[in-house]
């Protein structure tokens, strides 16, 4: 009942504040939702002790959803300890957002529909880890793809927002094309979509395969690879990542909620909840460490060179999110779990003091109209350096001290040496690169923002679209931003610190704080820390030194440098900065054809074919033989072409005929 | 209430003549007009929630029948009617659906308004005739029927194109209903009945003939469904009626061909239904991607959501062509939730036409400055229409194409394309026409929903929300029915098997078999 409350509260108060907004107004719809979300954090809080501390794991049944035949789906709250974490994170960050946004939106005349959002994801990301089912998690997943389009296209007056919203949700969409027929699969094999039933069948099923287009398939790594394909729709990963950086259009709070602490990590919920079939599918996690390795380093290397200070942030949550699945790759599901929870924190930390930053500068985005901004905003200043000190891992390996990315993200490169296989080491190795470029934007950013001159009142030749009407501030009229602001950046920055240390022991190895939630396969080799080389367990601290001696040479002691670079257009630099032109050849190969095939179709297919040959066609025909002028070569191209028709649709039949 | 259906099917026709017998000047006439239809058919949707609450649903057999002479003793023909779990859900939802139609028209429709009354009255009885007839002839007759009305109401009320619309819809239909009919007689001619049940279980087809009446039944439902090739009247009929015609239309008239199917051509000609499914398939697929595509190059709101409509109706077919409990279940409630989600995005479409006068995409944008209660409902259907789990469209597709994974896994592959699709034609109409500023001048002073158009759009959005959150209630309804119908059919085929040629192989079946 208590977990029904907490799921659910947060609906009930974004109905009240999206239908009664007129009614309402305003501070009234801000606090209704914050206080629905501070109650739902606090049982939270309850949860995680009650279930993860204590072990008193529950499934909460609510009603039927869909029975159809076998085919039975149920409405629940199941709350064990992957639940419970996945709890604390969503609540606590969408709370401290909500707190935020009360001071981050003050001007904005939609505040009730933007709260009204916030709570309505928070309750869709709440359904999502509450699931006992697939197609609950399903329900969810959709769910939240809603809330980030509608928060995405919060200011609809923006064409780039519009646009970036439809882009998230048809990208996403692809990635769920994958999911939904994963779940067809599960059905089809299991004949339930329960997880503790599918989870129990599944070793019997481990190496079988069917006949799919003549080939033998095996059942779970297809199962396993469906799934995937949503997580990397969900959680940006390379080829589905597109969508993440458009949609910095929505406001900070979103970026910080939505697309860093918790939606983009469902993807990575995803395949630690259904890591009992991923642990039987050892080609899938192959593919799942490629991919989370690969996009590590893509997003790490695109994010060097971006001036916008939320795409930077952007690309490093893609980049992190990618570790992640690393770790989940290399069945170390507590690591994964592990670096989410950190990543959570310091990642909403950072969005939310560059949204501090964005807001002191009116809403300027721009860092290379940033600068010198330490004095203006030292206690921003002093946020963003814990985030940055938490998501580049600062630490001391032999001491075992740091910041909470230093225990996750190392746990991270260490498993995937220690995974052993040429996956794992390409997963290593790569990660490791990315350590070195993450800290190289991180550093980049940061001192292009707080350190060296304040550029706002520049005039700058790349600056084409120069807006008359956005007043450059001056540097003594920059201040800090509202109190409400600045409190969820403390408590983010407390968690950002200490964290790490304060949880490592539960996530990584600890057989009891999990319970079962997740496979434990290869949970032992982050205790066995002994077995990795000194050299190696140095090698993130290293790059990441390297990384920012690099920036302060850049931006600090040669800061006439990277323009002169940026000037020259170099090949790579200009590859990186396209970002590796995925938007170009998506355009190029999807979206010209799509609007193309359709007028196709529709022009040629319907218009001159179907209705040509059909009733236009007959009428006419009709119409030539009471005249007496009969045209028979008019007729042909459309009889040839209708018999061309029929064979095609007679083949297609035929062969499906065949593949039984 | 012996004959509560025979009251619920002809009831709309004493509002008929209530308005027939009204002698006055016209604005009286008129005004008489639009409320004794209301008043009908707010009686009837009454009753037939009423039919509802009365209804077994743990049964499988034909409720509240009624059967009398009709040709005469000896003839096998006969007034039959009754209603099961597949067929009786579609009467509850014309009779829920009426009301609204004749709301959204209050207003709209200024010329003629009693006889477009009457048209839409006399729709309703034959409409909702044809869901409950249990006699061929008498199916034939309401199937046929509602053509007429339809085809006045474009022709008479419709838009600039009309009298090519009307006359494209007329001929089509007609053509393929003709085939039919000669299959009906041919049924009737070697059976000695026309009684549906009678024939559904008695009389077995040799297998060769039913090929013949497959295809005879299929050229008329085909093209109602439409399906995709004969799908091209749809779009001119929708663009040119008015839109509670167009409401109709799509809602109820669409479903008459995916119940055909499932009333005569799976039990009735069941080993062609197997062997011809992968046919039935394969036109399905095409029609949802194919249809998909050309929605997305759509410049008319109104032919957007047609082509929308047929891609729906291709998850239908293919869900009742699976033969399983999941398939078709899902294809009735598929029906059943476009029937509620296409409705209402005509009526939609209409509140803005109503005040612009144009379907032209181009001619809007930015409305939600000025209307975000339309922005709003507008957003749920639209959602609907894309399939969002929480939203009744989710359920229908989903379990079509669980259904589908089952039988043949490439047609769910191709069938969940149309997942990204309709995401993309939908959301792309919604941010032309929603989204942005509004800078257009013409639309500097339009209003948002009335209170008469928020109180049509406001139940259907929650009939959209609880049939996705709570399908179960009409689970509880059709799951035996459709379940003795898949029973039904696999009977007629295991008789039909010794006699079936040893290549065409059987579709699994509703019953689990593990790979």
């Amino acid at each position: 009942m208590l977990y029904a409350i907490l799921v659910f509260l947060p609906i009930i108060t974004s109905a009240i504040a999206g239908v009664f907004q007129k009614w309402l107004g305003a501070r009234p719809s801000e606090l209704l939702t914050t206080a629905g979300l501070f109650v739902s954090l606090g049982l939270s809080i309850y949860a995680f002790y009650d279930v993860a501390i204590l072990g008193h794991a529950q499934i909460v049944p609510l009603w039927t959803w869909i029975s159809s035949g076998d085919l039975t789906v149920d409405w629940s709250v199941r709350v064990d300890t992957l639940t419970a974490v996945m709890l604390v994170v969503v609540t606590g960050v969408s709370a401290l957002v909500h707190l935020y946004s009360i001071g981050y939106m003050h001007d904005d005349p939609d505040r009730p529909r933007f709260f009204s959002y916030l709570s309505l994801f928070t309750f869709a990301m709440l359904m999502l880890v509450t699931a006992n089912n697939f197609v609950q998690v399903f329900f969810g997943w959709e769910g939240v793809g809603l809330a980030s389009y509608l928060l995405i296209g919060f200011w609809y007056k923006k064409p780039t927002a519009n646009a970036a919203a439809l882009k998230a949700f048809v990208v996403n969409r692809v990635g769920d094309f994958g999911f939904m027929l994963g779940l067809f699969a599960i059905f089809w094999v299991f004949g339930t979509l329960d997880f503790d039933a599918v989870f129990k069948a599944a070793p019997t099923f481990a190496g079988k395969t069917f006949e799919f287009a003549g080939q033998q398939v095996d059942i779970l790594t297809t199962i396993c690879l469906l799934l995937f394909v949503g997580a990397m729709g969900k959680s940006a990963q390379i080829g589905l990542h597109t969508w993440l950086p458009d949609a910095m259009e929505g406001p900070t709070p979103v970026s910080a909620l939505i697309h860093a602490a918790t939606m983009v990590t469902a993807g990575v919920f995803l395949v630690c909840r259904a890591s009992p079939l991923f642990e039987l599918a050892p080609n899938a996690l192959a593919f799942v460490t490629f991919i989370g390795a690969t996009t590590a380093f893509f997003a790490a290397s695109v994010g060097l060179f971006q001036n916008d200070i939320k795409r930077v942030i952007a690309y490093s949550t893609c980049s992190q999110l990618g570790y992640m699945f690393v770790a989940a790759g290399v069945s170390a599901y507590g690591a994964a779990m592990f670096h989410l929870f950190t990543h959570a924190f310091f990642k909403a930390l950072l969005f939310l003091s560059a949204g501090a930053v964005i807001v002191a500068l009116h809403h300027e985005q721009d860092m290379r109209k940033m600068g010198g901004l330490r004095k203006q905003l030292p206690f921003t200043y002093w946020m963003m350096l814990i985030g940055n000190l938490a998501l580049t891992g600062i630490g001391i390996p032999m001491l075992g001290v740091g910041t909470a990315g230093f225990y996750s993200k190392d746990a991270i490169i260490n498993s995937a040496y220690l995974a052993g296989t040429p996956m794992g080491h390409y997963a290593f190795w790569l990660t490791l690169i990315a350590a070195g470029m993450t800290s190289f934007y991180s550093w980049r950013q940061f001192l292009m923002t707080f350190h060296g001159r304040y550029r706002g009142l520049d005039r700058h030749e790349w600056d084409h679209h120069h807006d008359p009407h956005h007043h450059a501030l001056a540097l003594e009229d920059v201040h800090e931003p509202a109190r409400t602001m600045l409190v969820p950046l403390g408590v983010l920055a407390l968690g950002a610190l200490i964290a790490g240390a304060a949880f490592v022991h539960f996530f990584i190895g600890d057989a009891v704080f999990w319970r079962g939630a997740v496979a434990l396969a290869f949970g032992h080799h982050a205790e066995g820390e002994h077995e990795i080389p000194v050299l190696i367990e140095f090698a993130p601290l290293i790059l990441t030194i390297v990384g920012f001696g690099t920036a302060y040479y850049f931006y600090i002691m040669r800061p006439e440098l990277p323009a002169q670079l940026a000037a020259r257009k170099g090949l790579l630099y200009t590859f990186l900065y396209r970002k590796w032109y995925f938007d170009e050849l998506y355009d190029f190969l999807f979206v010209r054809p799509a609007k193309w095939l359709g007028r196709l179709l529709w022009k040629w297919g319907d218009g001159k074919f179907i209705d040509g040959l059909g009733p236009d066609g007959v009428a006419a025909r009709v119409l030539d033989a009471t005249r007496g002028a009969v045209k028979l070569q008019s007729g042909y191209v459309y009889h040839y072409a209708f018999a061309m028709l029929i064979g095609v649709v007679g083949l297609a039949t035929y062969f499906m005929l065949g593949w039984r | 209430m012996n004959h509560l259906l025979s009251i619920i099917i002809f009831l709309p026709l004493l509002g008929i003549v209530a308005i027939l017998v009204t002698r006055s000047n016209e604005a009286v006439r008129t005004t008489t007009a639009r409320w004794v239809a209301l008043g009908v058919t707010l009686i009837d949707a009454a009753l037939t929630i009423y039919m509802w609450s009365r209804f077994d649903g743990s049964s499988s057999a034909f409720q509240f029948v009624e059967q009398a002479e009709w040709f005469g003793a000896g003839t096998g023909i006969t007034y039959h009617m009754g209603v099961d779990g597949i067929s009786m859900l579609f009467v509850v939802l014309t009779g829920l659906l009426m009301p609204f139609t004749i709301l959204a028209s209050w207003e709209s429709v200024k010329s003629r308004v009693p006889e477009y009354m009457i048209a839409f009255l006399a729709l309703e009885t034959l409409m909702m005739g044809v869901f409950t007839a249990l006699d061929l002839f008498l199916f034939y007759i309401f199937f046929e029927g509602g053509l007429i009305p339809m085809f006045l109401i474009i022709g008479i009320w419709g838009g600039k194109r009309r009298v090519y619309a009307s006359f494209k819809f007329f001929l089509y239909t007609l053509l393929g209903s003709l085939f039919m009919l000669l299959a009906m007689l041919w049924i009737y001619f070697t059976a000695g009945t026309s009684d549906i049940p009678t024939i559904i279980e008695t009389v077995h087809f040799p297998v060769q003939a039913q090929y013949f009446l497959w295809f005879a039944f299929f050229a008329s439902f085909a093209v109602k469904m439409p399906m995709w090739p004969v799908h091209t009247w749809l779009p001119d009929a929708h663009v040119e009626a008015p839109t509670a015609g167009s409401v109709i239309l799509a809602a109820i008239l669409l479903k008459m061909g995916g119940y055909g199917f499932l009333r005569f051509s799976l039990p009735m000609f069941a080993s062609a239904s197997e062997a011809l499914a992968p046919f039935v398939f394969t036109l399905s697929i095409v029609a949802i991607i194919y249809t998909s595509f050309v929605a997305l190059a759509q410049e008319d709101v109104k032919k957007l959501i047609a082509y929308s409509s047929v891609a729906h109706m291709g998850f239908v077919t293919m869900g009742i062509f699976t033969l399983t409990q999941q398939g078709i279940e899902g294809g009735v409630f598929q029906m059943l939730s476009h029937g509620v989600v296409s409705g209402a995005l005509f009526l939609c479409v209409g509140v803005i036409y109503d005040r612009m006068h144009t379907r032209d995409i181009a001619a809007y944008g930015g409305l939600v400055n000025r209307m975000p209660i339309y922005a709003a409902v507008f957003m749920v259907f639209a959602l609907a229409n894309i399939g969002l789990p929480g939203t009744s469209g989710f359920i229908g597709e989903f379990l079509t194409m669980v259904g589908a994974f089952h039988v043949q896994t490439w047609v769910a592959i191709f069938a969940a394309t149309g997942v990204i699709l309709s995401a993309a034609y939908m959301l792309y109409l919604y941010w032309r026409v929603i989204f942005g500023e509004l800078v257009k001048p013409s639309l500097q002073a339009i209003k948002d929903l009335s209170l008469r158009e928020a109180a049509i759009l406001v139940p259907l959005v929650i009939a959209t929300l609880v049939m996705g959150v709570y399908p179960k209630f009409i689970f509880d309804i059709t799951g035996p029915s459709v379940a003795h119908l898949i029973k039904q059919h696999h009977t007629a085929v295991a008789y039909d098997r010794g006699t079936l040629p040893s290549s065409v192989k059987l579709a699994q079946s509703a019953t689990r078999s593990a790979p």
